[in-house]
Parts: C-alpha cells; sequence; structure tokens
C-alpha cells in the first residue's frame, strides 16, 4: 500500500510536466501568436519584434517552457494579454475563484443529497413504477442540452408574462452575479445541479441493489433488524464506497466543470474567465487555468484509489 | 374445432426450441418502451439525415428577407428564421450534420479504442503502461473546455495548412473544399475523436483484462491461435455488451459536443447547417415574444434534446437487455 502511494507519487510530476508541454505547446502554437494577439492588428513590425524580446516569445521552445513553468511554480502564471492588461493571471484567478465555488456549492448542496435519496428508493423499489420514472428522469437529466434549455428557462422564469389580464412574473432575475443568497445563483445552481442529480442517482441505485441482494443484509434482517436500520446502517455504508469515485470527480470538477453555465448566465467565475480566455486567445490564462485543473484532477484521482484502499480494507494495492 | 392435445409420450419428446441469445436480448430491449422510442428517433434521424435534399422544402441558407420571422404555414410548417430562412429545412439539414459528425468520429474513436484499449489489455506490460498513461492523460484535462481547447488551436493549423498545400500542389477541389467550409467538419471530429476513444480504451482494457484469464484463452494460446485472433475472435465478441451500452450512450455526448461547439462558435461555421448554430442564431436577439419563441428555439431545443434522450435511451435500454440481473 504505501509502495504504490510512493509509486503514484513518483508518477505525479511526470505526468503533471507532460500535461503542462502539451498544454504550452498548443497554446503557443495554437491560436496565434500571442505577440499580435496583445498589439492588435495594426502594428509597427520593429514594435512587435520588440515585444516578443521583451517577453522572451523568441527563444526555443523549450526555454520558454522552462522559465514558464519555473515561475508558474512559485505561483506566477503570467499577465493578462488583452483585457486585463498587466492584472496577473494568478489575481485574476484568485479573485474568481470564491465565485465559481459558491456557485458549485450551492449546485452539490441540492442536487448530490437528493441524488443519493433518489438512488436509494430507487434500488428499493426496483422495477416499480418509480424505478421506472426515476430512470427516464435521470437520463433527461444527464442529456439535456444547455445551449437549449438556458433561453427556455430563462423565458419562462425571468420574463413577464400576460395571459389574459393576469400578469405573472417575472419569476427569477435573468443573470448576473449578487453573491451565494441572492436569487440569481437559482437557475444557473439548477442547471449545474441537473447532471450531478442524474449520476448521483443512477450510480447510487447500482450500488445499493448490487449491497441489498448480498449475504450481510440477509443475515441482518434475518436477525430480525427493521428495514431502515438495514438500509441505512448496513447497505447504504457499503454501497458508499464505489460512490467515493464520484465524489472525487464531483470535487475536480469544482474548479472547471462550471464555465458553460457561468458564460451562459454572465457569473464572473473561473470558468467564464477561462472560456473568455480561449476565445480572445489570452494564452497565459488559458495555460493556468488547464494545468491547474489538470492538476486538481490528478490529485484527485490519487487520493480516491488511496480513499478506497482505507474504505475497503479488502482492495490491496501492490 | 379439435382442441389440441398432447399425449404423455409426446409430451416427453417435446424439446424446446432453445432461442439465440440476441433473440432473448431483443426480446428484453422490445419490452422497454422508453428505448424503443429511442431507437425509433434514431432511425428517422438517419432517414432524415440521408434524404435531407429531398426532405428539405426549401433551400436551408436561402434568406428571404421579405418573409422574416414568420409563424408556422403552409409554405413554412416550422416558420421562419430572422434572415427569412425556412426553419424546417435547416433542422433537416441540421440533423445531416450531426449524423455525418457522429458517424465519422465514433468510427474513428471506435476503431482506436477497440485496438489498443484491446492490445493493452492483452499483452500487458510497457504497451499497458503507455497506453494507460495517455488515457490519464487525456483525462486528467476538463472534458468539454479540453475540447474547446482542441477545436480553437487546431482549427487554424488545419485550415491553414489544407489551404496552402491546395495552392502549392494546385488542387482546385480541395482550396473549394476549404472555402466551403468542410474544413470545419474536419476540426470538430479531430477534436471530439480525440477525447472519444480514450473512454473505450480504458473500458476494453478492462474487459479484456478479465477475460484473458478463462480456460477458452488459455487453451486457444495452447494450440497456436495467433494473438490478433484471440483478440478479435475470442476477447472482443465476449466483451461486446459493456462496449454496446458505451458508444450508444458516448454518441448522444457527441450530439450535444457538437451543438455545443457550434453554438460557442468554435464547431460549425454558419454556412454549414447545425443545431447548435440555428439556436446561437436565434437566442442572438434575446428577449423574443412568445409564439417566436416557440418555433425559434423550442422546437430545435426539444428536436436537439430529443436526438440526445434517444441515444441514452437506448443505452440503457441495452444495458437492461444484456444485464437482466440490474
Amino acid at each position: 500500500m504505501f509502495a504504490y502511494i510512493i509509486r503514484r507519487l513518483l508518477w505525479l510530476p511526470v505526468l503533471l510536466v507532460l500535461i503542462s508541454m502539451v498544454t504550452f505547446w498548443l497554446g503557443l502554437y495554437g491560436p496565434g501568436d500571442p505577440v499580435q494577439v496583445m498589439m492588435g492588428l495594426r502594428t509597427n513590425p520593429k514594435i512587435v519584434e520588440q515585444v516578443r524580446q521583451e517577453y522572451g516569445f523568441d527563444k526555443p521552445f523549450l526555454v520558454q517552457y522552462w522559465n514558464y513553468i519555473t515561475n508558474a511554480l512559485q505561483g506566477n502564471f503570467g499577465y493578462s494579454l488583452v483585457k486585463y492588461q498587466g492584472q496577473r493571471v494568478s489575481d485574476l484567478i484568485a479573485k474568481r475563484l470564491p465565485v465559481t465555488l459558491q456557485l458549485n456549492l450551492v449546485a452539490i448542496v441540492w442536487s448530490v443529497p437528493l441524488g443519493i435519496a433518489l438512488g436509494i428508493f430507487a434500488a428499493l423499489y426496483r422495477k416499480s413504477w418509480l424505478d421506472v420514472l426515476l430512470r427516464v428522469i435521470v437520463i433527461l437529466g444527464i442529456s439535456m442540452p444547455i445551449i437549449g434549455l438556458q433561453p427556455v428557462l430563462n423565458f419562462l422564469l425571468s420574463r413577464k408574462h400576460e395571459i389574459g389580464a393576469v400578469t405573472l412574473g417575472p419569476f427569477l432575475p435573468p443573470g448576473g452575479w449578487q453573491g451565494i443568497f441572492a436569487p440569481h445563483i437559482i437557475q444557473p445552481a439548477f442547471i449545474l445541479g441537473l447532471g450531478l442529480l442524474a449520476v448521483y442517482t443512477r450510480q447510487t441505485r447500482a450500488a445499493m441493489i448490487q449491497v441489498m441482494n448480498s449475504d450481510y443484509v440477509r443475515t441482518a434482517r434475518a436477525k430480525g433488524l427493521k428495514e431502515w436500520t438495514v438500509v441505512m446502517r448496513h447497505a447504504l455504508r457499503n454501497a458508499a464506497i464505489p460512490l467515493i469515485t464520484i465524489i472525487g470527480f464531483t470535487l475536480a470538477g469544482l474548479f472547471a466543470g462550471s464555465f458553460l453555465v457561468e458564460q451562459f448566465y454572465a457569473i464572473p467565475g473561473v470558468g467564464a474567465l477561462a472560456y473568455e480566455s480561449l476565445l480572445s486567445k489570452e494564452y497565459y490564462i488559458i495555460m493556468a487555468f488547464t494545468l491547474i485543473a489538470a492538476t486538481v484532477y490528478v490529485i484527485v484521482n490519487l487520493l480516491i484509489d488511496i480513499a478506497y484502499a482505507f474504505a475497503d480494507p479488502r482492495i490491496r494495492y501492490k | 374445432m379439435a382442441a389440441q392435445t398432447t399425449t404423455l409420450e409426446q409430451a416427453q419428446t417435446m424439446t424446446l426450441k432453445p432461442r439465440p441469445a440476441w433473440y432473448e436480448t431483443w426480446l428484453r430491449f422490445s419490452r422497454n418502451v422508453p428505448a424503443l422510442l429511442g431507437l425509433i428517433i434514431i432511425v428517422a434521424l438517419i432517414f432524415t439525415a440521408l434524404f435531407a435534399p429531398a426532405l428539405a422544402p426549401f433551400d436551408y441558407a436561402k434568406t428571404n428577407l421579405d418573409n422574416v420571422e414568420q409563424p408556422p404555414s403552409a409554405a413554412h410548417w416550422l416558420g421562419t428564421d430572422q434572415l427569412g430562412r425556412d426553419m424546417l429545412s435547416r433542422l433537416i439539414y441540421g440533423a445531416r450534420s450531426v449524423v455525418f459528425v457522429i458517424a465519422v468520429v465514433s468510427i474513428i474513436s471506435l476503431t482506436l479504442g477497440l485496438t489498443l484499449g484491446a492490445v493493452a489489455g492483452y499483452f500487458g506490460g510497457i504497451v499497458d503502461t503507455v497506453i494507460s498513461r495517455v488515457i490519464d492523460f487525456l483525462f486528467a484535462f476538463p472534458e468539454l473546455l479540453f475540447i474547446f481547447f482542441i477545436a480553437a488551436t487546431i482549427k487554424p493549423g488545419i485550415v491553414g495548412n489544407l489551404k496552402s498545400f491546395a495552392l502549392a500542389n494546385n488542387l482546385p477541389w480541395l482550396t473549394e473544399f476549404v472555402r466551403s467550409g468542410y474544413a470545419d467538419y474536419l476540426v470538430v471530429m479531430i477534436a471530439l475523436s480525440i477525447l472519444g476513444w480514450g473512454g473505450l480504451a480504458r473500458l476494453v482494457r478492462g474487459q479484456i483484462l478479465a477475460l484473458r484469464e478463462n480456460d477458452f484463452v488459455l487453451s486457444a494460446e495452447c494450440v497456436g491461435v495467433p494473438a490478433h485472433k484471440i483478440i478479435f475472435r475470442y476477447l472482443l465478441p465476449n466483451s461486446l455488451a459493456p462496449i454496446l451500452v458505451s458508444i450508444s450512450m458516448g454518441l448522444g455526448g457527441i450530439a450535444l459536443a457538437e451543438g455545443v461547439l457550434a453554438y460557442l462558435g468554435i464547431g460549425l461555421q454558419p454556412p454549414n447547417p447545425s443545431w447548435g448554430i440555428i439556436l446561437s442564431d436565434n437566442v442572438g436577439r434575446y428577449w423574443r415574444e412568445w409564439p417566436e419563441m416557440l418555433w425559434l428555439i423550442f422546437i430545435p431545443f426539444v428536436i436537439m434534446a430529443a436526438v440526445v434522450f434517444a441515444f441514452n435511451f437506448v443505452g440503457d435500454g441495452l444495458n437492461e437487455a444484456f444485464n437482466p440481473e440490474l
């Protein structure tokens, strides 16, 4: 077990170097010359050359990469080139991170417990109409195209409807960000939570069905325990082990998962910043974002594997 | 009418014809109403895509500024958009793009995923390590953002290289190909395929790892069956069920991603038809009134959602048909 963790920890930096190199390479050669991006179209070639030297863009790839990565390790991810010219990327991200975290927190709080509860119900009433209904809802939740759902929701909830003499709405503000307790958060958090709800319901159901068929549940019932105790104490605890994985990925997704929703609802979070940067070729921001997201993901992945070994003593890594 | 009687002797010699396994599976699948509905939607989608030129009443790109934002009528069944283009024709041609992208992406990811996954699982060792680490690497990026990143970064390269290649070698058809916007399809397909094969390869690898310890593999190895035959004849057919389920669910995801890419302006570009473009065009002027909302946004949304639902329902139905114990 210990050796396994050490091996994984040794592999971690290799993976991160690879990831950062590919992102750096794609970012550098892909979306266009960063200096050209920064200077706009009408520029003096002499000045462009000067800026290129100033920023070190004329150096060989590996030198640039080395400079970037040594700076990044010290928390300096470079500067914004276009929109927030001169601001440090790390400051930009740090300022927007709380917004994204709050939004995701609200989405998780409503959807994850509900998803687990629905999953338990679906497993207990397997093959009943309730199970079928829940399955249909889960699939609807997974496959809602947000690009269509957002305008439809926004239309229904955020504008006035005059039906005859009755005027309804607007029920919710159309977008924007006023902090975690403002009604602005309801629509985006709802859309964000739909996917989570579906995933948790489905996984909990599968895990619970497996556990409910096992011998120790039969033993627990044979002892004459109340059904509630059997389900909550004996079954759910063991069914929770496979849930570790999705809980881990939910946490990893905190940073990057909500950028579409942020974009659609004009929420000034990290995701919206990343997307905006992608389009305006804000090369340093894209790099920083991808690097951080990938690092978080890789570390969470490691933690998941370790958590498994603690949760289920039968799992032993070689 | 003589009642059919069965004597004891007859009954003892009667045998039940064994039904093939796929037939049992089909029976279970066909009892699943949402899955059947999904299958019908998929068939309709493919039909629409194949016969789009015959089905569409108008040219999908032809504007008619005298006939802007008209409600559904006898001529324009689903109304017209803000440039007077026929919405029905646009949706029909949009189906064509979706099916085209789905078909190519799934063929590429299937080929790569099956081969690499099977090779990794069967041979193990250094091959397995390399392939698994590449998949780890791909999955380390946030999924949708990674697709956008690839689409945005490879696009200028692909389009530019194709263009200069066409000019250098004097290939007018290639120039035409780039100019007409088909290179956009290429970009979208590459971006989606790069991410698509990894999940499948991981699944196949796991399946093969579990299967290869079986005695029938050992006996095949003993009599000298070559590795590729063991993989494709013995191992893959036995792991077909989870692969089919995963593909079916994945197709919905591809359809969704194609729409989102087009909506955000990184995927297919406006001369090409795509549901994502239809939505982004129509959302453009935001606060629409009720009846326009219906044919400009609700209907495209419902159609797009229905297609994604269909793939997911079929995947779910397959899953249940293959694993009745679930």
